[in-house]
């Protein structure tokens, strides 16, 4: 095919026409080999841009075209679909990325013009030896895999179930509400959260499209994008959930007291235990490490006393295989342990708490009936300190960020507190207080105009314990004075960390974590609640910290993501994928270690050893063939002639 | 067996207590502690300024000894010469160009190559003698007393020089264990005694003293031990200062951590050096 | 100002945003004039009379308590100290020598007058 190849010019308004000389790239590729037409315009991604490149394809019978402008990531897509428009196959154009790659970073315009124009001749070489290709088609299984049954799993899960299709839910503690179940009143509305999240919790429970997998984890990840093979753990019970009914006698009777983990160790749970009342599903597990049976080989009192046979000491752990075409990450938080704050007594004084433990201090389904009590002598506090950025927004220290929701939180709980004991005394201890999102600010007003809630901006130095009260070494940066303030119990705000287990989560999933161990978006603004996997999403604390109302939005949106997936009938791939030539292909292996994507592998044709490639799984990565010792691999489109080509482009 | 010790100027005067209970104490324990020879002024205050590298020469000039005289580690009692020591070689170790300048100001010196480990008592106690050992060779029993622990600044700050940990250290807390001691939970153990203040603004030095001693009584102690002179002498001496402003206020003995060793290991009170001290701890020396 | 205290403390003050933990933990804050932060502050302002003038940077004795817990890693020892030789490059005393009375002098330990010295005179 004799190369007819049109080049268009970006301005990009002044981001690209401050620093390179636009006309000048316009005339030095017109006499090009192979170029049969140059032009710049404004903005060349604005519709009449996109209508210029398509008339002169038709006018010009271009059958190549190279758009210079900002970066493929941006508007490759964009202009490959203006091409099809007008029938030139969208693979016969490509971007000369003269914005990113060029008048971004440089100043001197000339150099930048002169590297613009090698920039736009190497991708004119290109273009010559693209094939046409069409994009490779994936079957897709419409069933979807949600990791983690908090709030953001849960909404994600009935999103989708609701839209008809079937889910996979997987926890890994007994019962599904993570810690929005362990909340008391939520900001700023002060509604219930129990009574908001149990709905929802019994409908996932009860939902025909939801398989609900408690007490589980995800153990292996395979398959790709559509067509995902999953390997779940069933941690052994110990109990068959099928015989049990809930009665909760071996509960009862189970000697064996362990601090519980839903009251955050401010009471004690039996060996065999359900989380919290309203747990779903309402079973009970058997603890092993702390059972009296699995420690001493003596007790086996449940056994005894369930009436239903329900009890199985000899249960294993057993392995679920299931099928699904996309995934939702939804792991959560835990909050920052206290043990590192050594200024403030890292954990040693009884009536230093964290903001889980107040909600469960305050919530009526708590150990003290929703009275406010401290732990080491179950007192009345006359004062409570809370302390906000403990441990957030310490780079030096601890974590970097912004834990985001503790200034709203220790606003409700001195505002809670207040209405449990009026005569009370709450003093938050802050250093910017936080209150984004809607009615959030009236709500942190009210606290101070209505509730007489004191805040003093500084942050606490150092807590210690001196004749059954709390000194807090403190300033008012505000007066500039020092403060030595006694309390009778102190809430610190810890920030947020992601699920701990999150990290070995993403290696299987073959997702990226960031520096603080938070899951990473595939772009900052445009791709929130993807991954840079296809067909993997996110949601919740597990991708940054945030509120409920924010959680849920993104819940729903990675919910809607899924659903786009799924509303197509079948997945498109792009095919600039690896190839392989047969005949040159020694069967050596190399590229199956190489590959990232475990796209490759070995097949024996005739008796020969020759490596395949699963087009579906290549993202074209190159490194199989950069690796292969045969030159047997090449990538379409981006083949060792085109490349030469364009490497001589730039040299020339 | 031997190991060189770096006295400095108040081990020798005010701190003969501290310097005479180690030796006994380490005597005791089959350890020698060898005094450097032809040592110098460690400076007292390790020089914080980017460009004051003349007054690191002092300090490195006494490892220069160390090396001179064989060694390659170095132990001190005083905190205040331990910080500025040990902060002298961590830098001299970390910056290749002040290293070289330094080496050049001190021309009649062997190059210093950095080799040298500074060393506080409490740490070789700790990990070359161990406190097992120790706890072997109690020979009097001291569990009628509280103690309060009293580390102070430059043991523990900054992190670069710090024996253990800044907010919740334990070293002298597992020493004292060892003794047989109890020791009360003191949380003004990490905090500083108004230190040089004590010459040109009292009145700092009386109110920090007023508050640790203070704390320390409140929370049960009998008497509290330190490892630095002049924690020791402000804790101490102005007590006499803090009682004629309150009077109620009740005095405390304050004592090294050195001479409490020596009672529980049985070396005769009288060669412990309390007769320097100005409060003396009765419980301990009617045994 | 801002830039030669920066130089000879090595320590970004731009970092500082101004949370009080220096000030709160510090054991002299209450005969300083101005807070920790406050000397950080004014010096970001551009205000650098205050910090030269203020007893604060005097007060200061190295104690390094803000220095292991400063959240921005900023090494307010440093940064006094670096306040401190400015004045004092100057040749100027902040005590007189010659007035330290003769019950000071022979009572005290010399730790305690060797490092008097070396912080508050030229």
């Amino acid at each position: 095919m004799e190369p007819r190849i049109g080049v268009f010019v970006c301005h990009c308004g002044i981001n690209i026409a401050s620093t390179v000389d636009v006309k000048r790239v316009v005339e030095a590729i017109k006499g090009y080999p192979g170029v049969v037409h140059a032009e710049d315009y404004v903005y060349m991604c604005s519709d009449p841009g996109q209508e210029l490149i398509r008339s002169r394809i038709k006018e010009k019978k271009l059958n190549g075209v190279v758009v210079a402008a900002c970066s493929p990531t941006l508007h490759e897509a964009t202009f490959r679909n203006t091409v099809s428009q007008v029938g030139l196959n969208p693979y016969r154009c490509e971007i000369a990325n003269i914005r990113e790659h060029c008048s971004w970073i440089h100043t001197d315009r000339d150099k930048a013009t002169e590297k613009a124009i090698k920039i736009v001749k190497s991708i004119v070489e290109k273009v010559k030896l693209n094939d046409e290709l069409l994009p490779i088609s994936i079957p897709i299984t419409k069933r979807a895999l949600v990791i983690g049954g908090g709030i953001a799993g849960i909404q994600a899960a009935l999103d989708i179930a609701n839209a008809g299709y079937e889910v996979i839910l997987v926890e890994k503690n007994p019962s599904i509400g993570g810690h929005m179940a362990q909340l008391s009143e939520t900001f700023p509305t002060l509604d219930c959260a129990q009574c908001i999240l149990t709905p929802k919790m019994v409908e996932v429970g009860q939902h025909p499209n939801i398989k609900l997998y408690n007490y589980a984890e995800v153990e292996d990840l395979s398959g790709y994008v559509g067509n995902f093979k999953v390997k779940i753990r069933l941690k052994a019970s110990y109990v068959d959930w099928s015989k049990c009914v809930g009665c909760g006698v071996c509960m009862e009777k189970c000697p064996t007291k362990v601090p519980s983990e839903f009251e955050m160790g401010l009471t004690t749970r039996k060996a065999i235990y359900v989380p919290f009342p309203q747990a779903v599903p309402n079973k009970p597990v058997i603890d092993r490490e702390n059972c009296l049976y699995f420690k001493t080989g003596k007790c086996r009192i449940c056994e005894k006393v369930c009436t239903f046979g329900a009890i199985k000491f000899d249960e294993q752990d057993e392995f679920v295989e299931e099928e699904v075409g996309a995934i939702i990450v939804a792991t959560g938080y835990e909050l920052y342990p206290i043990e590192k704050i050594g200024e403030y007594g890292g954990g040693k004084y009884k009536d230093v708490i964290n903001g889980l433990q107040f909600e469960r201090l305050l919530s009526a389904s708590g150990p003290t009936g929703g009275g406010v009590q401290r732990p080491s002598d179950r007192k009345v506090p006359k004062r409570v300190a809370f302390v906000s950025c403990v441990g957030s927004r310490d780079p030096e220290l601890h974590k970097p960020y912004c834990s985001k929701v503790c200034c709203m939180y220790l606003t409700k709980h001195a505002m809670l507190y207040k209405h449990r004991v009026p005569d009370g005394e709450p003093i938050v201890f802050y250093i910017d207080i936080r209150s984004d999102g809607k009615g959030y600010e009236e709500f942190v007003q009210r606290a101070q105009e209505e509730e007489h809630v004191t805040y003093i901006r500084g942050k606490v130095s150092k807590i210690y314990e001196d004749n059954g009260e709390l000194v807090l070494l403190a300033v008012d940066t505000l007066t500039g004075e020092p403060l030595e303030v006694r309390v009778d119990m102190v809430v610190l705000g810890m920030a947020i960390v992601p699920s701990p287990a999150v990290y070995e989560l993403a290696k299987k999933l073959k997702i990226q974590i960031d520096a603080n161990g938070f899951l990473t978006e595939a772009h900052p603004k445009l791709r929130p609640v993807e991954t840079l996997t296809p067909g993997i999403f996110l949601a919740g604390c597990a991708h940054a910290p945030k509120d409920i109302p924010d959680t849920v939005a993104q819940a729903s949106a990675a919910a809607s993501k899924v659903l786009e997936m799924f509303s197509q009938k079948e997945l498109q791939h792009d095919p600039m994928v690896a190839t392989v030539d047969e005949d040159r292909c020694s069967g050596c292996g190399v590229c199956v270690t190489l590959c990232p994507y475990g796209a490759r592998e070995i097949e024996v044709k005739d008796g020969k050893r020759v490596a395949k490639v699963n087009e579906a799984k290549c993202e074209g990565c190159g490194s199989c063939i950069a690796g292969c010792p045969a030159g047997a691999c090449q990538q379409r489109n981006l083949k060792d002639e085109q490349l030469v080509n364009m490497v001589k482009a730039v040299l020339e | 067996m031997k190991i060189f010790y770096y006295p400095g100027c108040t081990l020798k005067t005010q701190a003969r207590n501290f310097e005479c209970s180690a030796m006994e104490v380490m005597k005791l324990l089959g350890y020698e502690l060898v005094e450097l020879n032809r040592w110098n002024c460690c400076g007292t205050v390790y020089s914080l300024a980017s460009d004051d590298l003349i007054h690191k020469v002092a300090p490195i000039r006494n490892l220069v000894r160390v090396k001179e005289q064989g060694g390659d580690k170095v132990v001190t009692l005083c905190a205040m010469c331990y910080n500025t020591l040990k902060q002298a070689n961590v830098f001299f170790n970390s910056d290749q160009e002040a290293r070289d300048k330094i080496n050049s100001f001190m021309d009649t010196e062997i190059d210093y190559e950095g080799d040298v480990e500074v060393l506080h008592l409490l740490t070789v106690l700790r990990d070359e003698v161990g406190f097992d050992n120790i706890s072997k060779k109690v020979v009097r029993k001291l569990n009628h007393i509280k103690v309060a622990p009293y580390y102070g600044c430059l043991l523990l700050r900054p992190s670069t020089v710090a024996i253990d940990d800044a907010e919740n250290p334990s070293i002298m807390e597992e020493l004292l264990h060892a003794l047989g001691v109890e020791t009360i939970d003191f949380p003004y153990r990490n905090e500083c005694c108004g230190t040089y203040n004590t010459v040109s603004a009292v009145d700092l030095v009386i109110d920090r003293t007023y508050r640790i001693v203070g704390l320390a009584r409140n929370l049960g102690a009998d008497v509290i031990v330190t490892s630095c002179p002049l924690c020791q002498f402000n804790l101490e001496v102005r007590q006499k200062d803090v009682k004629e402003r309150f009077p109620e206020f009740e005095q405390l003995p304050v004592i090294y951590f050195t001479q409490l060793m020596g009672v529980a290991l049985g070396v005769p009170t009288e060669r412990l050096g309390f007769e320097l001290n100005h409060i003396k701890p009765k419980v301990l020396m009617e045994l | 100002m801002i830039n030669k205290v920066i130089e000879l403390s090595e320590q970004n003050l731009y970092a500082c945003y101004q949370c009080g933990k220096c000030s709160a933990g510090c054991p002299s804050v209450k005969l300083m004039d101005i807070m920790p932060n406050q000397v950080i502050r004014y010096l970001q302002i551009g205000k650098p009379d205050k910090v030269l003038q203020c007893k604060t940077i005097w007060i200061c004795a190295s104690c390094y308590t803000c220095s292991v817990r400063c959240p921005r890693g900023i090494d307010l020892t440093r940064v006094m100290e670096a306040i401190r030789l400015i004045q004092l490059r100057k040749n100027i005393d902040y005590i007189k020598v010659r007035e330290i009375s003769e019950d000071v002098l022979v009572s005290v330990p010399q730790i305690a007058l060797v490092a008097e010295f070396r912080k508050h005179t030229a």
